[in-house]
């Protein structure tokens, strides 16, 4: 058998991740009840008389999706660590690179499932009135997911091969985070508001060059975190 | 075995250009300090500048110097060039430290506040952050080619982040004044205040590059120290 191409070896190893995934569900979950959880107790951290609920929505959103992502990108690599997975991925025909597209993928899936059920109950919970912004909207959310995800997979494989693995992650992800969570939700509020697209355009642009800045920046990095 | 028997060790000689940068520092401050008038509006608030601006320009400096050795160490492989960005590092964060101390002792008085969300700011906080994860990192790690290896990774990203960092708080109003002394028409400062600023700003340069030989130095003896313990 001839070595599968950089995309067809990313699209294996993202097919194995969502299938272990798949079979426990268990990271999915947890992820999914924090985010519903975090929508829920943030309610109550302010005053609902003096600040509406419609106000706070797009900082809870981000906030909540930050931190269920971590809570996702952590098990990327974690389920490598028994039985000696990762060397065996390390050994097989497939480009360095291919390792981290493929990650990568997977945690995309998993962070779009997760703000897929969040972002409608946030709206419910906090009868946000969306209208129209819907398409644009998920739009913002995709956008920020990718950037997420590319400096996420990045770190989770970084961090996973050393102790405090849970406690560096988000120390090295947080920062790098800013520029995605800023526009995304500063983006948020204007649709929210009702303003049109066009007033969030300065953001979109910076969570595009962001996202295609690290996204390659990242990719061609991740052979500098295996360890052989 | 290495020998470990009493040479002076590294560390502990005077490094003359520590003395040399010890010397300009105190020349630059005697010279803001009394040959220096204090400015028409801030008063003497104002002589924070010849520790706030200089202090910033080496903290950039320092953590390019940092993203640079780490993305040569890549390549190279050469264990100075990791014991240059992890001094450089931690020098950088301590010059970090000292702009956000000194921000908000200036800000009180002339801006009415110690602190404001403003670009440069924020900035300069999450610099700090980033940094001091890079330092945490290292730390974990006991190999040292995978520290090097990770700590190049996190330089290389740090200096990549840093102006989407600026980009995005940008977007938010600004406090901090627009740049005084490098802009096209020239500086908007006294002559004399632009001679001590620049001779600040040398000085800190010089006490930069001395804080960094002697981490430096420091980095060569743990190294020392660590093959003798394998070693032995």
């Amino acid at each position: 058998m001839s070595a599968p191409g950089l995309i067809a070896s990313a699209w294996l190893i993202a097919r194995k991740d969502l299938a272990i995934e798949f079979r426990t569900r268990s990271a999915f979950l947890s992820a999914l009840v924090l985010s519903l959880l975090a929508i829920v107790i943030f309610y109550f951290a302010w005053d609902p008389t003096a600040v509406g609920a419609g106000d706070l929505a797009p900082g809870v959103l981000w906030v909540t999706f930050t931190f269920s992502g971590l809570l996702g990108l952590h098990r990327s690599f974690g389920v490598e660590a028994q039985d000696g997975a990762m060397d065996a991925l390390l050994i097989a025909p497939v480009p360095r690179q291919a390792i981290f597209v493929g990650k990568a993928l997977a945690n995309l899936a998993f962070v779009l499932g997760v703000q897929g059920v969040a972002l409608p109950a946030m709206v419910l919970f906090y009868d946000v009135g969306v209208g129209a912004a819907w398409p644009a909207l998920i739009g913002v959310m995709v956008l920020a997911a990718i950037g997420l995800v590319a400096v996420g997979t990045l770190f989770a494989g970084l961090t996973a091969n050393t102790r405090l693995a849970e406690l560096l992650l988000p120390v090295l992800a947080l920062p790098f985070f800013v520029p995605i969570v800023m526009p995304a939700a500063q983006a948020t509020a204007k649709l929210l508001a009702g303003r049109p697209l066009a007033e969030s355009f300065a953001w979109l642009r910076i969570l595009l060059a962001f996202d295609l800045v690290f996204a390659y920046a990242c990719m061609l990095v991740f052979p500098a975190t295996l360890d052989d | 075995m290495t020998d470990l028997s009493p040479t002076p060790s590294a560390s502990r000689r005077i490094d003359p250009v520590a003395l040399l940068a010890l010397a300009v520092v105190a020349l630059a401050y005697g010279r803001a300090i009394w040959f220096t008038p204090p400015e028409a509006t801030q008063g003497f608030a104002q002589k924070i500048l010849y520790v706030h601006a200089p202090a910033a320009w080496v903290a950039f400096l320092a953590f390019g110097v940092t993203a640079l050795a780490g993305a040569f160490w890549l390549f190279l492989k050469d264990q100075r060039l990791d014991r240059l960005a992890e001094s450089s590092a931690e020098v950088g964060v301590i010059f970090t430290t000292a702009v956000l101390v000194t921000g908000p002792l200036w800000g009180k008085p002339v801006w009415g506040t110690w602190w404001t969300w403003d670009a440069r700011l924020t900035l300069t906080l999450f610099l700090w952050f980033i940094y001091v994860g890079y330092l945490v990192l290292r730390g974990v790690i006991p190999g040292r080619e995978q520290r090097a290896r990770y700590a190049a990774v996190v330089g290389i990203l740090g200096a990549l982040l840093i102006p989407f960092i600026h980009l995005s708080v940008y977007l938010f109003r600004t406090l901090h004044p627009l740049p005084v002394v490098a802009r096209p028409e020239g500086p908007a400062m006294p002559a004399v205040m632009v001679t001590t600023f620049f001779f600040a700003f040398f000085a800190f340069t010089l006490l930069y590059v001395a804080f960094v030989r002697a981490r430096m130095a420091l980095a060569v003896e743990r190294d020392a120290l660590d093959d003798a313990a394998v070693g032995g």
